[in-house]
């Protein structure tokens, strides 16, 4: 089996893995965070978004052994002491209700900020389109995106 | 899904060697078809040959009066480069329709078209800029390509490595997305270029084609006025919970007129 | 403190850990030599088992045991229960065919339980899965709920002939067809409810576990009611002693009615974890998710409005064919029946209502309660038929409604179908509605959207819904094997900390804030020194969980009634430690005062001296702990009235949802972020149904077609709009919080909204739900021609 090594959250970290292991579940499994989650088996809900190098990517529909040298940013690895802005802003604007997609939605909406510093309620919308809640009806997802995107320029 | 022998080669020759070694080996480009199909176990290849670590296949170089895109370039590079969006604006605009923002950080068009999925939209790219496909030994034009449904002129051990696209006087892409998939129903691509005009169309068929009737059509009379009489026939097209096949031949129609409207 | 905490906006207290990833949803949570199990599903409709070879997956690597139906069998494995008994219209109980947890010689749905592998990894099982061969003798299906009850349709099972589960009624027949007979005018109309996947994020997930020592169990499971999930496990299915399961529904990510029920999958996962004695561990693919959750909806109806010439409604007759499936999930048969026949009033005074409802057998998953569950059916095809009506009579849908409300001064009122709606002001809200939604000015932006070629139509909705589930006499009467009471236990500790034990259970409903925000403010205790315990039959009192909209009305009751108690004791506490007596000791907001004095203790204080008992009343237990079990009095009935402005694109058809109005009575509201939350997520499943969502079965071959996201189509951020969201408040006279639920509202009011709007737009009288670009193209074709071929 071969060994995949990868930065997580600013930490090297490396653990056996069969090619055909997905990178969530390497980083649930054999790395313990648990905070990316598996909502679907066909790329869409995006429950499991995580940066890889920078970038969100959803880690159901990548290998761990296409991630290995990688740096790898997952929701675990977001709050330094206290919530990142993003995080905050989803809580201020009740932007989660059962919780199961907020790590995806939240990685997904920091990238979105990285690209796009003041992005509209449409932008948002449309940059969720790979992010599946069923709880929020987005309503205050876009609320808290908006508002988070405000705080990271700060 | 079943477990395979990884590969992750740094050159384009090491990758063909690598397939050609294998007993039933499958390229590995962004991964973002194949590795749900392999999750699904609707495919079960001896060796993935992963072309991720392949420097040379990635980038956009505006050289010889083409723009050529690396095989293994992703999506969000094509959407966010500052030349394709100056040169061939309709390119940029398709790559950044596709799929959602993490499947355009690891899709790459060398898998999309690779794949000839029937809904994707770089079939619609290609073949309606009059397109260059690379391969690891030949130039192929877009035309010859995409034989049918998930079936390409590429030979089993083929990579391509790159596509070349001339620069287009005006092109535009409308796509209608499948409510669900948020794939193509129907994608039309119309470019004018030196006079002539090519329409090409995705998602409606089992792979992508052109309109003649509408080519010539537009060639006269660049408006979406010239294209409206023109009846697309709903024989042969694709069918499904989503959309009948009458129902997509009447979004071509639509979406070509939308494409040309958007060209002015 | 605690001044101002009803009614407070508070942020989620459990919002923490969600955003930090330190969440423990099911599948977070791995037991010590675990194995993992998968099932192998069955992939025709309905299929005889010839034979299961099962040797080869037996000695694939890493396989530690498979079973099948023979194994189920062998260990007198009871059949999974429908534990709601409706009596038919000839005093039958209804059909309920066996529906083992392993299929024992028949399958009869794609999807359907066949065998279980367990092995030491997911993948080592999945791939022995695929190395059992089953020998089947295909046999004809029916999935078509409309035509599951025509002669000569295949049968599903031997003890329901004809696919038919019971044929029920309610209502005064005579009554109706004498209303009839003497009509103005009568409006008809067919309609389907399409059936749904619910689609919670979190897929379904168990872990059985067997400790040898004690004889005991615990099954970890995606459950939105542990207990009744422990008590069906136990009593009906493997005949372990209650006390000898504990049953722990951890986190749980969304649950929508779909993890109400007892599925195969904990079953097998309990009981195969004592024959392999190791812990077992399964998880629902997405795909396995779309194949067994138990589904939604799933009627076919033929209604009429009889209505006098001045549009009074006169009498209303249903007839429906409900879908259960393959076989009667948890709650299946109640669902068509006493929480949908029952709401057929609406908001209206009609004077006579009847209604049929026939259960039928299909070869599909089970069918059960789903987000309003009979609710939004009744809604839909009342406020379908009430805007029909309107515009055959060309009367203003607003006015129509308006001139058919039940009046404030008509409560309590007494509908026709069995229930007393205790209080409500219908016309405050529509008032409210067409308000917000600026219905005065919509003939402008009509003839604005005209101008740029688009078709624009509004539309409305006035919904009821029967929350607070339920009085305990009332649905034992109607066939209910449960009581419906809930149960709160309020805990101090000596240092004035306090624990909140709910027999409710939060999958995304934020009880760990409302729950604390109310007992906060009745016991004056800061937020932060509460904790809301829920999910662990080990940790909570015996409760019935969270669905129909019925925790704060009932489990929040059940609360107050135990910080009754706690107030009460403490009383007592407090007169001794101020040497007053207890008649002069008033409470308020978390102090006791000598009554005209300002001596004073505080909660604190007499929680301290509760378990510190050196200065304390020689006749009174030590401790500061109380339960208090609360069985609702009556329903609870949320109503309000949503109204939906769409723009149609008739080049594709293509709807936009410009506007969306809802404005909701829930009676007393604790938070209202949370509620307002409740609301659009509701609306956003709401409009699924209406727009995107629709489960489809192949004809031909019973194949689920809708199998995953690439098919069934899930509202997606770009397709929704911001909701305007408004309240009117008219307090529940009965329980003591005067709160009504507000959980399933949104579900309930959206579709007939924009379906209303659809229709007016395009023009047409009706379309059948969900709303596809294609559907609304062929309808606009079809009555303007000209435009579609634009």
């Amino acid at each position: 089996m071969p060994t995949v090594s990868m930065t997580v959250n600013g930490k090297a970290a490396s653990g056996d893995a069969e090619p055909r292991t997905l990178l969530v579940h390497f980083l649930r499994e054999t790395l313990g965070l648990t905070g990316t989650h598996v909502g679907c088996d066909t790329s869409q809900c995006g429950a499991c978004v995580v940066h890889v190098d920078g970038k969100s990517v959803k880690s159901c529909t990548m290998l761990a052994v296409q991630a290995n040298g990688a740096e790898v940013t997952t929701i675990e690895g977001l709050a330094n002491g206290e919530l990142h802005p993003m995080q905050a802003a989803f809580r201020e604007h009740h932007g989660l209700q059962c919780g199961f997609c907020t790590p995806g939605m939240v990685m997904s909406a920091i990238d979105l900020v990285r690209h796009n510093a003041t992005p509209s309620e449409s932008d948002i919308r449309e940059w969720l389109e790979g992010n599946i809640c069923r709880c929020t009806g987005y309503h205050n997802i876009v609320k808290a995106i908006q508002a988070g995107a405000q705080a990271m320029k700060g | 899904m079943h477990n395979f022998e990884y590969h992750r080669p740094t050159s384009v020759a090491d990758a063909v060697q690598s397939l050609k070694g294998a007993e039933d080996g499958k390229i590995l480009a962004g991964g973002m078809t194949l590795i749900p199909t392999l999750k699904q176990r609707l495919a079960a290849p001896s060796d993935l040959i992963d072309l991720g670590a392949i420097a040379e296949l990635k980038g956009i170089k505006d050289e010889g009066g083409m723009i050529t895109i690396g095989a293994a370039t992703p999506h969000a590079m094509v959407a966010e480069s500052e030349v394709v969006r100056r040169v061939i604006p309709a390119l940029a605009d398709l790559a950044e329709g596709i799929g959602d923002p993490q499947v355009r950080n690891r899709g790459t068009i060398g898998g999309s078209i690779a794949n000839s999925d029937p809904a994707a939209d770089y079939p619609a790219a290609l073949v309606g800029l009059d397109a260059t496909v690379q391969t690891d030994r030949r130039r192929i034009k877009a035309d010859d390509f995409f034989k049918g449904l998930f079936e390409t002129a590429l030979e089993e051990d083929e990579i391509v490595t790159a596509v070349s696209f001339p620069k287009p006087e005006k092109a535009c892409y409308a796509k209608f997305p499948n409510p669900a998939s948020r794939y193509a129903m129907v994608g039309v691509m119309v470019a004018r270029a030196g006079g002539a005009v090519r329409v090409a169309v995705t998602g409606a068929g089992p792979c992508v084609f052109r309109l003649p009737e509408m080519e010539q059509a537009l060639s006269g009379n660049f408006s979406p006025d010239a294209i409206k009489g023109i009846e697309i026939s709903a024989d042969g097209l694709n069918s499904d919970i989503h959309g009948s096949a009458a129902y997509r031949a009447h979004l071509v129609s639509v979406m070509a007129r939308r494409a040309v409207t958007d060209c002015a | 403190m605690a001044e101002d905490m009803i009614g407070a906006s508070i942020r989620r207290t459990e919002d923490f850990r969600f955003l930090t990833g330190q969440g423990h949803y099911l599948d977070d949570i791995n037991r010590p030599n675990q194995v993992h199990a998968y099932f192998l599903r069955s992939p025709h409709a309905h299929a005889k088992i010839r034979s299961i070879d099962t040797a080869a997956a037996q000695s694939a690597p890493g396989v530690v045991a498979v079973f099948t139906g023979a194994d189920i069998a062998a260990d007198k494995v009871g059949g999974l229960i429908c534990g709601w008994v409706v009596t038919d219209r000839h005093g039958q109980p209804h059909k309920a065919p066996p529906h083992p947890p392993l299929a024992q010689d028949t399958v009869r749905y794609v999807g359907d339980h066949v065998a279980v592998v367990i092995a030491e990894s997911v993948a080592q099982a999945r791939d022995a899965a695929e190395l059992i061969e089953v020998d089947y003798e295909m046999l004809p299906a029916v999935v078509d709920t409309a035509k599951a009850l025509d002669p000569d349709t295949p049968q599903l099972h031997a003890d329901a002939p004809g696919n038919l589960c019971f044929d029920w009624e309610l209502g005064d027949k005579a009554a109706v067809d004498a209303a009839f007979a003497k009509a103005h005018h009568v409006t008809r109309l067919d309609l389907v409810n399409n059936r749904l996947i619910p689609n919670a994020m979190e897929p379904r997930a168990a872990i059985g576990e067997y400790d040898g020592g004690a004889d005991s169990y615990t099954c970890y499971s995606t459950s939105q009611n542990p207990h009744l999930l422990r008590l069906i496990l136990c009593a009906f299915v493997l005949g372990v002693p209650e006390h000898k399961m504990r049953v722990v529904a951890p986190d749980v990510g969304g649950g929508f009615g779909s993890k109400i029920f007892c599925y195969a999958e904990e079953v097998v996962c309990t009981w195969a974890a004592k024959k392999v004695k190791r812990p077992v561990k399964w998880t629902a693919e997405r795909g396995e998710s779309f194949l067994s959750d138990a589904h939604g909806r799933d009627h076919v109806t033929h209604a009429e409005l009889a209505m006098d010439e001045s549009g009074k409604f006169l009498a209303l007759k249903v007839d429906t064919i409900a879908g259960m499936g393959a076989y009667l999930s948890t709650f299946a048969t109640c669902v068509p029946t006493y929480l949908h026949a029952t709401l057929l009033a609406g908001q209206y005074a009609t004077p006579a209502i009847h209604a049929n409802v026939k259960a039928v057998f299909t070869n599909t998953a089970p069918v059960d309660a789903y987000r309003g569950a009979g609710r939004p059916e009744a809604t839909y095809l009342i406020e379908r038929i009430v805007e029909c009506a309107a515009r055959e009579l060309r009367i203003d849908p607003a006015e129509l409604r308006r001139r058919n409300f039940i009046r404030p001064d008509q409560f309590p009122y007494q509908t026709p179908v069995a229930l007393v709606y205790d209080t409500g002001d219908y016309e405050a809200a529509l008032d409210e509605a067409l308000k917000m939604a600026d219905y005065a000015g919509f003939a402008a932006r009509k003839a604005e959207s005209t101008k740029h070629g688009k078709l624009r139509g509004i539309g409305l909705s006035a919904y009821i819904e029967a929350c607070g589930i339920a009085p305990s006499a009332v649905v034992g009467s109607l066939g209910a094997g449960v009581g419906l009471w809930e149960s709160g236990q309020i805990r101090f500790s000596p240092t004035g900390t306090v624990s909140i034990f709910t027999g409710s259970h939060s999958h995304g409903q934020s009880h760990e804030t409302t729950f604390a925000q109310l007992i906060s403010d009745a016991l004056g205790v800061p937020m932060e020194k509460i904790d809301v315990v829920h999910g662990d039959t080990d940790r909570i009192p015996f409760g019935m969980g969270t669905y129909g909209s019925r925790s704060l009305a009932v489990g929040g009751s059940a609360l107050m009634r135990a910080a009754d108690k706690i107030i009460e004791k403490g009383k007592k506490i407090a007169a001794h430690l101020m040497e007053a007596s207890v008649g002069d000791i008033e409470y308020s907001k978390g102090t006791f005062r000598v009554a005209g004095t300002d001596r004073t203790k505080s909660m604190a204080e007499v929680a301290f001296a509760a378990y510190v008992p050196h200065n304390y009343p020689a006749d009174l237990e030590p401790g500061l702990d109380e339960t208090a079990f609360y069985d609702p009095a009556n329903f609870t009935y949320p109503a309000g009235v949503h109204i939906a402005e769409v723009e149609v694109d008739p080049d594709t058809g293509l709807v936009d949802i410009v506007n969306w109005v809802a404005v909701d009575d829930f009676g007393k509201v604790i938070n209202p972020m949370v509620v307002e939350g409740q609301v659009h997520g509701g609306i956003a499943q709401g409009i699924g149904q209406a727009l995107l969502e629709n489960c489809v079965y192949d004809k031909e071959s019973g194949q689920l077609v809708t199998g995953s996201y690439m098919d069934y189509c899930m509202p997606r951020a770009d397709d929704l709009p911001s909701f305007k969201v408004g309240m009117t408040e008219t307090p529940c006279t009965h329980n003591p919080i005067g709160a009504k639920g507000c959980g399933e509202a949104g579900a309930i009011a959206a579709p007939p909204a924009l379906i209303n709007a659809i229709t007016d737009a395009i023009g047409i009288m009706h379309m059948e739900m969900p709303a596809t670009p294609e559907k609304v193209w062929q309808a606009i074709r079809q009555t303007r021609p000209a435009a579609a071929a634009e």
